[in-house]
């Protein structure tokens, strides 16, 4: 089984101060913690354990400067085999589809049975990476897998879950692009025997010229989409924003309802 | 000259911070503080990981890394919490005298246990009556055909109830003249007869971590379970100091950290007098200063770990290292409490434990002044005429 993890390394933004810069179509992102994209960080798990359950290597790719190597080597010492970091400069300001195809180009020409994504990024949230690719793959792919039953005679059973409690059973033909739901497994710790397996593992890096590509195939010449604007929506007329510790707020929060009539 | 971390230290220092953030609860830690009881559950998985002794060869369990990796990881789980980090980064604690030391059998009998999480080892030098001055002590250890026979009084033995070896630190040449050249390390296990260690009770801080008083009475060891040369004992803590006080550095340095963090974290969300508590300069120069004394802290940590790495010893390096990281640690914590004003003096706001849990950073393993006689001496030469 060869097994393929697309990840991203992304902000942490979900606890950070942010702060709109220049250009007002991104944010400032000094000073902000970089780490493996949550739903990633599921893929690279699943990634591991169905080479464990099936055998074969996992390869992890990612897109992005040097410093994303700190986010392969992750994944390396979690137990991938092998690593593919794609920079360019190029590749800078890539859509979800411009990302799909330099993903499309790298993958390729490797072998591989199964490539999995996470459901989306935590920094743009598009959520179009892994159905794009699959697309641009001619393979097929199931979005939002929170199971994967097992796999057989070239063929996977995997779950998705579906609102209202429901739970969808898919069988497909591989390979195939899975974009995998957080919560499917429990995510490894790193050990300190794996980073140190990382030392004789080799990250390939590959640039527009080597995946065969354009300028214009990549980047914003590439890209369907264009981020016009980043902003903080006002806050809305009829909010009141609370300050206070946790205890003060809460206070206030009981003393409004009950001003307002919501208890009794 | 190179400040930059490798890359494989970052990894460690990346995988140390994610295993404590997702495994060192809060609630736990609260829960483990009152009970006085050992983190054991983490501990275990804190060795799967190959986070403990992991400066130990592989030959005996280790992960053959250095003296600043194992510091990165006691800097993180001290980071992440006091106590719980102080408990797990000391469940090695005196290996490295049998490591430094001891003879082959007893490496590969001691050594992997405590990396695989199935034993804890302890150190026990100082005695009620012989602290900072273990340059004569009153535990015997006496030659009668085979074996040794121990009796004394050892205290304040970090592990004491919870250890299942001890390196004890004895008396083998009541004569010999100065006494310390009479002394002798030898391994003693739990549970041999007349060997009893007491929990020593409530205390300021590290309260996960047993503290005991330990007494030998008749206690038969055989010979083999001398470490390294005889009479060499005293000598041989002198040196273990050298390397130990840089973990205790890192722990004092993870511990300012960890205030640090979140006294950051109060200023930024805290409004008083209509503005974030951060916003007045009074905090920002608060803030200021303590973050200047953990990066100072953590230049001398690290550069006394990544000399000793060199296979250089300099006390007069790692002594300024724990002397200053244990003081930095003590003031850092101070000051966040200040910061969080009423709320750092409740226990449920961290701040507080953070302060009782670093003082010892200051006692144990050296007290502050006796590092600074170590660094005068080395200055100055012998400070006696």
């Amino acid at each position: 089984m060869e097994i393929i993890v697309c990840i991203k390394r992304v902000p942490k933004t979900a606890e950070a101060d942010l702060v709109i810069d220049k250009t007002e179509r991104d944010i400032e992102k000094e000073g902000l913690v970089f780490d493996i994209n949550e739903w990633d960080n599921y893929a690279v798990e699943e990634a591991i354990l169905l080479k464990e359950k099936y055998g074969g290597t996992v390869t992890a790719i990612s897109m992005g400067p040097e410093e994303v190597n700190e986010t392969l080597r992750r994944a390396l010492a979690m137990g991938a085999d092998q690593a593919i970091r794609l920079t360019d400069p190029g590749f800078e300001g890539s859509d979800g589809y411009a990302i799909a195809r330099v993903l499309s180009r790298a993958i390729n020409p490797l072998a591989y049975d199964l490539v999995l994504t996470g459901v989306q990024a935590e920094d743009d949230g598009y959520g179009q990476v892994g159905p794009t690719l699959a697309e641009l793959l001619g393979i097929r792919h199931v979005a939002i897998v929170n199971q994967i039953e097992g796999i057989e005679n070239g063929r996977a059973r995997v779950h998705r879950e579906l609102e209202g409690g429901l739970d969808e059973v898919i069988d497909l033909e591989l390979p195939a692009v899975l974009t995998i739901q957080t919560g499917i497994n429990e995510p490894r710790y790193v050990s300190i025997i794996g980073i140190r397996k990382v030392a004789q593992k080799e990250i390939k890096v590959l640039g527009l010229q080597d995946l065969g590509m354009k300028l214009e195939e990549a980047g914003e010449p590439g890209s369907m989409t264009v981020v016009e604007k980043v902003f903080f929506p006002p806050v809305g007329e009829g909010a009141q924003m609370l300050e206070g510790t946790m205890d003060e707020i809460s206070d206030k929060v009981i003393a409004i309802l009950k001003e307002k009539g919501g208890v009794a | 000259m190179d400040f930059e971390l490798t890359d494989e230290q970052r990894d460690i220092q990346r995988a140390a911070r994610e295993f404590a953030q997702g495994e060192f609860d809060r609630e736990l830690a609260l829960e483990l503080e009152r009970n006085h009881a050992f983190p054991k559950s983490i501990w275990k998985k804190a060795c799967e990981l190959g986070f403990i002794g992991l400066h130990f060869p592989e030959a005996y369990g280790g992960q053959g890394l250095g003296i600043l990796e194992n510091a990165l990881v006691v800097e993180e789980f001290c980071r992440q919490d006091s106590g719980i980090g102080v408990a797990l980064t000391l469940a090695d604690f005196s290996s490295e005298v049998i490591l430094r030391f001891g003879t082959e059998a007893q490496k590969r009998k001691y050594l992997p246990p405590i990396t695989r999480g199935e034993a804890i080892s302890a150190g026990a030098y100082t005695e009620p009556d012989h602290g900072s001055d273990i340059t004569r002590l009153s535990t015997t250890a006496i030659r009668k055909g085979e074996e040794f026979v121990i009796n004394g009084t050892k205290t304040f033995i970090t592990n004491g109830t919870l250890a299942d070896h001890f390196v004890v630190l004895c008396h083998t040449n009541p004569e010999a003249d100065p006494p310390y050249r009479g002394m002798c390390t030898i391994l003693v296990e739990k549970g041999t007869p007349g060997f009893q260690a007491t929990e020593l009770g409530d205390k300021m801080g590290i309260r996960m971590t047993s503290t005991a008083e330990l007494s030998f009475s008749d206690v038969h060891v055989p010979l083999e379970n001398l470490i390294g040369e005889e009479n060499r004992g005293f000598y041989q803590v002198l040196e273990f100091f050298d390397e130990s006080r840089i973990e205790i550095a890192a722990q004092a340095l993870g511990i300012a950290q960890g205030a640090f963090d979140r006294a950051l974290a109060y200023a930024k969300e805290r409004r008083q007098f209509g503005q974030r508590i951060a916003d007045f300069q009074v905090t920002q120069h608060k803030l200021a200063d303590m973050y200047t004394k953990i990066e100072t802290a953590r230049l001398l940590t690290y550069k006394a770990a990544w000399n000793f790495d060199r296979g250089r010893i300099d006390p007069r390096l790692t002594a300024m290292a724990k002397m200053y990281a244990g003081r930095m640690s003590v003031e850092v914590a101070d000051e966040a409490i200040q910061i969080f004003g009423g709320y750092g003096y409740i226990t449920e706001y961290e701040v507080e434990r953070f302060y009782r849990d670093t003082k010892i950073m200051e006692i144990y393993e050296g007290t502050r002044e006796i590092q600074k006689n170590t660094i005068a001496s080395s200055l100055i030469g012998k400070t006696k005429g």
